[in-house]
């Protein structure tokens, strides 16, 4: 059970030094990984939570209230 | 209840210009990773290192692409959530498994191997890392395959049963959804057009390059693996067309008639060439469509109905019906709409009242009539037609734009073959004005798609006005004008990175 273990730890150890690795050897890369970053933060932090609630979440607490909600809104045209 | 115009506008608006943007990037990584995995093919199986060269400076390209795409896609949830959120919950059990498929394979499978394709080169060995590379380009079109369906699907509703007590449509045939024909034909035309799109990037680079008699054999040995792959995939995306025009025909022939500006359907109708509609044309005047056209007879009966003789119904005979061919007018389908609109409303109330007869008789009236339910939402029958100015012209520029890249890539394959291609400077200027037309036919395609397909948010049972969120307009405007300054950032800072690293050449380094 332990040499399996220390297998995984060694595979992982692996994967994480060839990103490191990687990483460290990139030029364009690092540059491309900022603006990834950047983008994401922008996009998942900023956007969505300044100007993307999620409307039926945010407004009604259970399932069947927002099945009211919408029923209401299409049967009344 | 009806939101305001303003609203309804701006929220499509939003969704319009997000859904565009994301398209500029994806294509190019569609079509790109396959070339790059067909160049890195050739140096596994050559061992010739100037392949390996040539592999990687793409490779650097699609990377940069592929970073500055990344998570484009994802402010359409958002939308989703926020704009849209009656048609999120309506759509949401048939949405949720493909979106959720899509993020998985796209998270584990394009990203894994990704990173391996981009920093395995001296880590792994050959096989390994050719292998990683086929991976990505795979992964990649598999995503596109899980919004395609969902897309697919809101043109074509199939496989499944809309719950009156939940307010959703509830999957009952997964299958039926995954092989929705216009899930199928829409995902084979779809990723061929990237792969067409990524074909002109490279010989249009590839002639810069010949231009400026810069990385010659570089940029000869691209332009024959580029248009080789872009005259066979143009070939199909002729023959993909052809088969998403069969199933618009069965399946949206209001879209038909908008791409092809028929107003009055016709036995051995044509296909137009070339067209000038008539802009004060208002649908039931006497005026000709038309101020002049050139069309191909018969074509239009042939792509629609697979018989030279059909009768191809126009906007006139799908508004206002037309008894000889059995086709219903939008008045009676409002009537039918209507009738499914009350009957919801009276289940719900019957629900509340526990009067589970009178439930359940409703229920029977929705059931016999919500195939129409979208149309008891419509003001007037000319509702049900979409901007026939904007489907006719963006049709005409895709198909005229695909068209002009087959001959294109004849050409270069052929001059490139015989070695005479750094010779014809005229050739080359061609190949290198076409790469932005390459986008413009992609954007023209999706215009067609989703502009042809209005008022349908989902076709004939969501008006794309019942599925909007009641949220203020004014927030709406303000995260339009906000996506719209991100993205065009974006756009500019990946136009300057690729300029730069194209300038750079292949020699540059990654």
């Amino acid at each position: 059970m332990f040499k399996k273990e220390r297998e995984v730890f060694q595979l992982m150890q692996k994967i994480f030094l060839f990103y490191v690795e990687g990483f460290k050897n990139m030029k364009l890369g690092k540059r491309l990984w900022m603006l990834i970053l950047i983008k994401l933060f922008v996009l998942l932090v900023v956007m969505k939570w300044l100007f993307f609630p999620n409307f039926l979440a945010t407004n009604f607490e259970t399932d069947a209230q927002r099945a009211d909600y919408v029923l209401e809104h299409l049967s009344n045209k | 209840m009806e939101h305001s115009e303003l609203l309804i506008d701006w929220s499509r608006a939003q969704f319009a210009l997000t859904a565009l943007y994301h398209w500029l990037f994806v294509p190019l990584t569609l079509g790109l990773t396959f070339i790059v995995a067909i160049m890195e093919t050739i140096y596994v199986k050559t061992g010739d290192e100037w392949w390996k060269k040539t592999t990687k400076f793409w490779m650097g390209l699609l990377a940069i692409n592929f970073a500055i795409g990344l998570a484009t896609g994802i402010i359409m949830e958002f939308e989703f959530g926020t704009n849209w959120s009656n048609y999120s919950w309506i759509v949401g059990d048939i949405f949720g498994a493909p979106l959720a498929i899509e993020g998985l394979m796209a998270f584990f499978m394009e990203s894994t191997f990704f990173a391996v394709m981009f920093f395995g080169w001296n880590k792994v060995s050959k096989k390994m890392h050719l292998t990683s590379t086929w991976l990505v380009a795979i992964g990649s079109n598999l995503s596109a395959l899980w919004i395609l369906v969902a897309n697919g699907w809101m043109q074509h509703p199939v496989g499944m049963h809309f719950n009156p007590d939940t307010a959703r449509n509830e999957m009952e045939d997964f299958w039926a959804v995954f092989f929705n024909p216009n899930a199928v034909s829409k995902f084979l035309h779809t990723v061929s057009s990237g792969y067409v799109l990524a074909s002109l990037f490279v010989i249009g680079v590839s002639a810069w390059y010949l231009l400026k008699k810069r990385e010659v054999l570089f940029a000869k040995r691209s332009i024959i693996v580029a248009s080789s792959f872009g005259l066979l995939t143009s070939l199909f995306l002729l023959t993909s067309g052809d088969e998403s025009a069969f199933n618009v025909a069965q399946q949206q022939p209001m879209k038909l008639a908008a791409m092809e500006g028929l107003y009055k359907g016709e036995e051995r109708a044509g296909i137009i060439v070339i067209g000038l509609l008539d802009n004060t044309k208002v649908l039931g005047d006497e005026k000709a469509p038309f101020h002049f056209k050139v069309e191909i007879p018969n074509a239009l009966s042939f792509l629609g109905y697979h018989s030279l003789s059909a009768f191809v119904p126009g906007i006139h005979d799908l508004v206002y019906g037309n008894e000889k061919h059995e086709i219903m007018s939008v008045a009676q389908k409002m009537e039918k709409g209507k009738l499914a609109v009350e009957a919801l409303s009276d289940y719900k109330k019957y629900k509340k009242e526990n009067n589970s007869q009178k439930a359940k008789e409703a229920l029977v009236i929705f059931e016999q009539n919500q195939a129409y339910m979208g149309y008891g939402y419509l003001q007037k029958p000319e509702d049900a037609v979409p901007n026939v100015a904007l489907t006719f012209y963006s049709f005409h520029t895709m198909v005229g734009l695909g068209t002009w890249f087959l001959v294109l890539f004849i050409m270069t394959l052929y001059f490139a073959m015989i070695n005479e291609i750094e010779k014809k400077r005229w050739l080359l200027r061609l190949m290198l004005m076409t790469l932005p037309l390459g986008y413009v036919a992609q954007e023209a395609g999706w215009i067609v798609a989703e502009a042809g397909r209005q008022p349908w948010a989902i076709q004939d049972l969501l008006p794309v006005g019942m599925a909007a969120s009641n949220v203020a307009s004014t927030s709406v405007m303000i995260t339009f004008w906000l996506f719209a300054i991100l993205f065009t950032g974006l756009l500019i800072a990946e136009i300057k990175i690729m300029f730069t690293q194209i300038n750079l050449g292949p020699k540059g380094g990654h």
